[in-house]
């Protein structure tokens, strides 16, 4: 029987053979010019497939990649592509909410905010990030960040990657509605630059919460929905197993969006995906934040703003 | 079955299986206490059970002439219709359940807005149509919204709200989400113009409408037991995995935790409503001198 590593996509599976045996092969320790040449075919053949899988992912693939267990994360991130980060916590009101992080960082010569959703990578962090599901404190919190952002002018940094606003009793007591609702309201007219960048999952007004801005950017391998493809399969399919069909009919995959314009950019990943290679997604990532907060900055912020609530008022499609 | 039950007249029988099936037309059956009672009476009394004081639901334009005054309504937007740019097809094409909806509904979405006064106060009333798509949220309706603010801030007019919405459409995906956004910023500008924004939630008011517009009135006011919230019942429940407290997401429940202003009857909606606003435009026309 074939062995199963949880850390591999269905898809993926064949590149856990190559990589396997790639890695006998260097394991050896009586390497003879002949397993070396095997080795640099199969290295060869690794590169190749790896294209040929990555080049034609369907929209559900796209989705799994967007969650795959090894997906790098905010906290991931932050130290690859930040020169400093001092983390800030805290609503100020109820309590910490640990799925979104946020604080003071340096990125080149930018000094900025950061607000980013965090997953947990083990069962016991994922618990404790509540896999990244915020509830009203998280975003009080990334309110009161905001805030902070506009008063000393450093401009806004947000990562997206969450599920959805956490569904539970205790959230919705806190007004769970009134928390994102605020952030909407409040990010349309901030007076500092904002760049929100989906990492992973766009999930839902969970998502939207900390991604309202002039600059809206998606990982090549995330996705942004109003309703995760499971979810939208079990309502309007009644079968939560079709979910593969109603990711191909959500149009949530980062070249749709671009090309319907509800998002600015797309930030290519290495091939095989942001997991496979941590470094070269992080300076992939790192240029392309660099250059939006050079240009961005550059812009008068009157302006900007009313850019900003143009780019808010053209959203939507319809016949008059 | 019971004896007793049996020589009760069918309509008056309290049996679970027949929830429902009291025929549409001459009969109204409360679905809260099971009071049946002539339609007429029914609608006489705004849709609100006279027994237990059941809020049902009501169609906008209903709510439009309980709302607004007779003299000087008049609606506006209805040129705004939507269309499917994704080409969403589930069970059935997108394009296709629209057509059959507005044929059904005589709506064109899930929105109606009105230009008028309410006790000559004058206003645009936007009102949710829960029979179109669950009162969902998608382009037509955030352009409609978006407008209407417009117009308060060119007539220096007061904004009206009720809500009545499953949440984002999800046939428009993204597009959807993102009014969330486009309704939120519109509202900000008015708040910038210091023009009352009043927001009724009624039943049921969820998802991402309850996060947007809904929840960002300058008074927010639920009618009774209405259930309001980001996130439904049955995903909670699944969440969670425990049994949610009674009355939990309804606007008493809201009211006890803070998250609205106050519960109003349909009846006084109208009063009510007409006093807040004289009462928050009372010194608008001195603010700039006085600012």
């Amino acid at each position: 029987m074939k062995e199963f590593n949880p850390n591999y996509l269905d898809f993926e599976q064949p590149l856990l053979e190559l990589e396997n045996k790639i890695k006998q092969l260097h394991n050896d320790p009586e390497k003879t010019a002949k397993s070396e040449a095997a080795m640099e075919k199969l290295n060869k053949e690794y590169q190749n497939l790896t294209k040929k899988i990555f080049d034609n992912l369907s929209d559900w693939q796209i989705s799994q990649l967007a969650r795959h267990p090894l997906r790098p994360y905010s906290l991931d991130y932050i130290p690859n592509i930040f020169d400093s980060f001092n983390e800030l916590h805290g609503d100020r009101m109820f309590g910490d909410d640990p799925a979104i992080v946020s604080g003071l960082a340096k990125i080149d010569n930018h000094n900025i905010v950061f607000i980013g959703h965090q997953k947990g990578r083990d069962a016991k962090d994922k618990v404790m990030r509540n896999f990244g599901m915020s509830k009203p404190e998280g975003y009080r919190k990334a309110l009161r960040m905001m805030r902070l952002a506009e008063k000393f002018n450093l401009p806004v940094v947000t990562f997206i990657d969450t599920p959805g606003a956490y569904p539970g009793i205790d959230a919705e007591s806190r007004n769970q509605s009134q928390a994102i609702a605020e952030n909407l309201f409040v990010m349309s007219n901030l007076k500092t630059q904002i760049i929100s960048i989906i990492i992973g999952e766009g999930g839902s007004g969970g998502a939207l919460a900390i991604g309202v801005g002039d600059r809206i950017c998606m990982l090549q391998n995330s996705i942004y929905s109003v309703i995760s493809p499971e979810g939208c399969a079990s309502i309007l399919w009644k079968d939560s197993k079709k979910a593969e069909q109603a990711a191909e009919a959500l149009c949530i995959t980062s070249g749709k969006l671009l090309n319907h314009k509800l998002i600015d950019l797309i930030i290519p990943e290495p091939l095989g995906g942001a997991h496979r290679d941590l470094t070269a997604m992080s300076s992939s990532l790192k240029i392309n934040l660099v250059n939006l907060l050079d240009e961005i900055t550059e812009i008068n912020i009157d302006d900007l703003i009313l850019q900003r609530k143009k780019k808010i008022e053209s959203y939507g499609e319809f016949e008059i | 079955m019971s004896w007793l039950d049996k020589i009760l007249p069918s309509r008056i029988r309290a049996n679970k299986k027949d929830k429902g099936s009291v025929p549409e037309g001459l009969w109204h059956k409360c679905s809260n206490c099971e009071t049946v009672i002539y339609r007429a009476e029914f609608e006489k009394n705004l849709n609100v059970c006279p027994k237990c004081n059941h809020h049902g639901r009501i169609s906008a334009r209903k709510r439009a002439d309980i709302i607004l005054d007779a003299e000087g309504k008049i609606e506006i937007l209805n040129d705004i219709k939507p269309i499917d740019v994704l080409n969403f097809k589930d069970k059935e094409k997108y394009k296709d359940k629209l057509a059959t909806t507005q044929k059904k509904t005589g709506e064109n979405d899930a929105m109606v807005v009105y230009q008028g006064f309410i006790n000559k106060i004058p206003v645009i009333a936007c009102f949710f149509e829960y029979s179109f798509f669950g009162g969902s949220m998608g382009s037509v309706v955030g352009e409609k919204f978006s407008i209407a603010v417009k117009k308060c801030i060119e007539g220096e007019k007061a904004l009206i709200c009720f809500s009545a919405s499953g949440g984002a459409r999800m046939q428009e995906s993204l597009f959807s989400l993102f009014q969330m956004a486009k309704t939120s910023a519109a509202l900000n500008s008015l708040s910038n113009k210091r023009l009352p924004y009043i927001s009724i939630l009624t039943d049921p008011t969820m998802g991402g409408v309850s996060a947007s517009l809904a929840m960002l009135g300058d008074i927010n006011i639920a009618e009774p037991n209405a259930l309001i919230g980001f996130a439904g019942p049955r995903v909670i429940e699944q969440t969670v995995g425990e049994k949610l407290p009674n009355g939990f997401q309804r606007s008493e429940f809201l009211q006890e935790h803070g998250s609205i202003d106050f519960i109003l009857n349909r009846s006084e909606q109208k009063i009510k409503i007409s006093e807040i606003i004289s009462a928050l435009m009372s010194n608008h026309d001195n603010e700039e001198t006085s600012r």
